[in-house]
């Protein structure tokens, strides 16, 4: 087990240093540049600019410093707020997205586990029928039309939570933006789970723990839920960064300041050290809760490890 | 002993009366989603829709991107021929929103049709080569899962400048890592199966294994895999369009006319009732179609 999760910590490693590079030279040789205005700056300044930021020295040159200092867990300033480094905008966005994330999450896999178990035991029944409708909808609906209707239905009409904000993150702030983010989350977790969960059901042991005469819950909880977990795991990983690093919209719509409107408006202001930093940043994040997964579904399914 | 040549003609008379018609697992699996009423229901309204989307503009007397001047953000009605009303510039909705429907459904299907030839093909080679070819394209397929591929959009889209050929390119470049996985995962567990060693002992080539035996079956996952694949690129459209990157006033999306729409909620519900609409009815549509294809192709899924 020890080897295993070694082994696929050292794959992370190369994988991590071809993402930086493709981001790295990707912004680089992109058209245009944070300082080219309508109106052009005179050629000395755009020079001296150049030279502060290092954008003057050969690209390759500036490849090896920009990765000796992301060693160092610095990645630079940033080339629009000026007087700002990547590293604290980061941190102040962060919490942001990170904590509605994970209430998400945490919601995300008790509604999305719960409704999916219980839409495959009552499979082709009518309770089978609602739940997986009314998740097809939730997959179906985007984020930039459910939010707005939840705002009008609990901030305007009856006027329960506020509309939007942060304010340090009290809960009430928190609610609306969580149920807008997750919701398609469930009810992809509802679909896989009701699938694995029938599949589990139909299998030989369980029949012949039924045949035992062991109680229905019993056997649920003991001998279907841990094999039926794998393919959630599986999705566990891109669902867990997906929704810590926020979604886009439900940020611009809630009006919180987290990673991902950092990230858009960072692309629009053409602010490449931000885009690049949030880049790697969210795509250490990605191989990182891979691995996680992947030693998770180790532990759980010991054929993986062989 | 059946020697006499009138008892030989009576058995093989006999043998051909016994042989069952054979049927293929394209007609079994034809047979199987006909009688899928939710699938068939689902097929016939897209039929609906696309074809609304194509002749529907047709029958109204405004162009998509005409303003009417005296009827600004109206309910709507039929006696001034703005069936679904107008949007805040006074456009007639009824036909912004099949021609948006156009483009919604031309981004689904193209950036489908992107991502399932770029995944077959690499796919299907990475599971017939096997060996070091197999484990080097599997390990760049997982480097390339590790990059958050939403935000390379939006960089591609704010940096190269926001063309439609640009948007297609894009989204169906992100979506094919799914289907090199699942066609791999097929060819694979194909190359090992009872029926293919059969085939092989009994002196059938290569070729004609893939072609005949292999091919088949992999392609029934491509065509489950491509109409789920569909609603999800129009979702990701949307989902440009929302932050101003997808396509470009005055033409229009279903994802464009959304974010118009809810923004208008309070004082204009129709803006946001009619494309909601058309979209949702759609995305359900092809999610049902998948479905019951999965189903008619893999029975024992179900």
């Amino acid at each position: 087990m020890l080897k295993f999760i070694l082994k696929r910590v050292l794959e992370a490693i190369p994988t991590l240093l071809i993402l930086i590079t493709i981001s790295f030279f990707l912004m680089r040789f992109a058209p245009g540049n944070p300082f080219s205005s309508e109106r052009g700056l005179p050629p000395e300044v755009m020079q001296n600019i150049n030279a502060k930021y290092g954008l003057d020295k050969p690209v390759l040159d500036q490849y090896v410093t920009y990765l000796g200092n992301i060693l160092q867990g610095d990645f630079g300033p940033s080339f629009k707020y000026k007087d700002f480094t990547v590293n604290q905008l980061v941190a102040a966005a962060l919490p942001v997205s990170a904590t509605i994330g994970f209430c998400a999450f945490i919601f995300t896999i008790i509604l999305g586990v719960a409704v999916g178990t219980i839409a495959a035991l009552k499979q082709n029944t009518w309770v089978d029928y609602t739940i997986m409708s009314t998740a097809m909808l939730g997959v179906v609906m985007p984020s930039f039309v459910l939010a707005p209707v939840l705002i009008y239905i609990f901030c305007i009409y009856f006027d329960w939570l506020p509309a939007g904000g942060w304010h340090g993150g009290g809960w009430q702030y928190i609610i609306l933006p969580m149920i807008g983010m997750s919701l398609l989350y469930v009810a992809t977790f509802a679909r896989i789970t009701r699938g694995s969960m029938i599949e589990t059901l139909n299998s030989n042991y369980i029949r012949t723990a039924r045949a035992k005469g062991l109680s229905y819950p019993y056997i649920i909880m003991k001998h279907a839920l841990k094999p039926a977990m794998l393919p959630i795991v599986s999705y566990m990983g891109p669902a867990f960064v997906g929704i810590i690093t926020g979604s886009v919209v439900i940020e611009t719509i809630f009006g919180l300041p987290g990673i991902g409107k950092l990230f858009v408006n960072a692309a629009f202001n053409r602010d490449y050290s931000l885009v690049l930093g949030i880049t790697i940043m969210i795509g250490a994040l990605t191989i990182f809760f891979n691995a996680v997964v992947d030693i998770l579904l180790a532990y759980i399914d010991p054929k993986i490890r062989f | 002993m059946i020697q006499k040549k009138a008892n030989l003609e009576a058995v093989e008379k006999f043998a051909d009366h016994l042989e069952v018609e054979g049927r293929s697992l394209w007609q079994d699996a034809y047979g199987r989603f006909i009688r899928n009423k939710a699938a068939m229901t689902s097929l016939i309204i897209l039929t609906l829709v696309v074809l609304a989307v194509i002749f529907g503009p047709l029958l109204s007397q405004f162009a998509y991107d005409d303003t009417d001047w005296y009827a600004i953000s109206i309910p709507p009605s039929f006696a001034n021929g703005h069936y679904f009303g107008t949007d805040s510039l006074g456009r007639d909705l009824f036909v912004r929103t099949l021609i948006g429907g156009r483009i919604s459904l031309m981004v689904g299907i193209l950036g489908a049709v992107v991502a399932v030839i770029i995944g077959t093909l690499y796919g299907a080679t990475s599971g017939f080569m096997g060996g070091r070819v197999d484990r080097i394209m599997m390990r760049l397929l997982e480097i390339l899962y590790s990059i958050p591929f939403m935000f390379f959009v939006i960089v591609l889209v704010t940096f190269f400048g926001r063309h439609i050929i640009l948007i297609f390119v894009a989204i169906g470049a992100i979506s094919w890592l799914d289907m090199a996985r699942i066609v791999r995962g097929q060819t694979l567990s194909l190359r090992g199966k009872e029926f293919i060693e059969a085939a092989y002992v009994c002196g059938v080539n290569k070729k004609t294994i893939v072609v005949r035996h292999i091919v088949p079956n992999v392609l029934g996952i491509v065509a489950v895999y491509s109409t789920l694949l569909i609603p999800s690129m129009i979702l990701t459209e949307s989902f440009l369009s929302f932050l101003g990157l997808g396509v470009q006033e005055p033409m229009t999306s279903w994802g464009a006319l959304l974010q118009d729409g809810a923004g208008s909620m309070e004082v204009a519900i129709w803006q946001l009732l009619f494309p909601a609409f058309f979209m949702v009815v759609t995305l359900f549509c092809f999610n049902y179609v998948g479905d019951g294809l999965r189903d008619a192709l893999d029975p024992k899924d179900r």
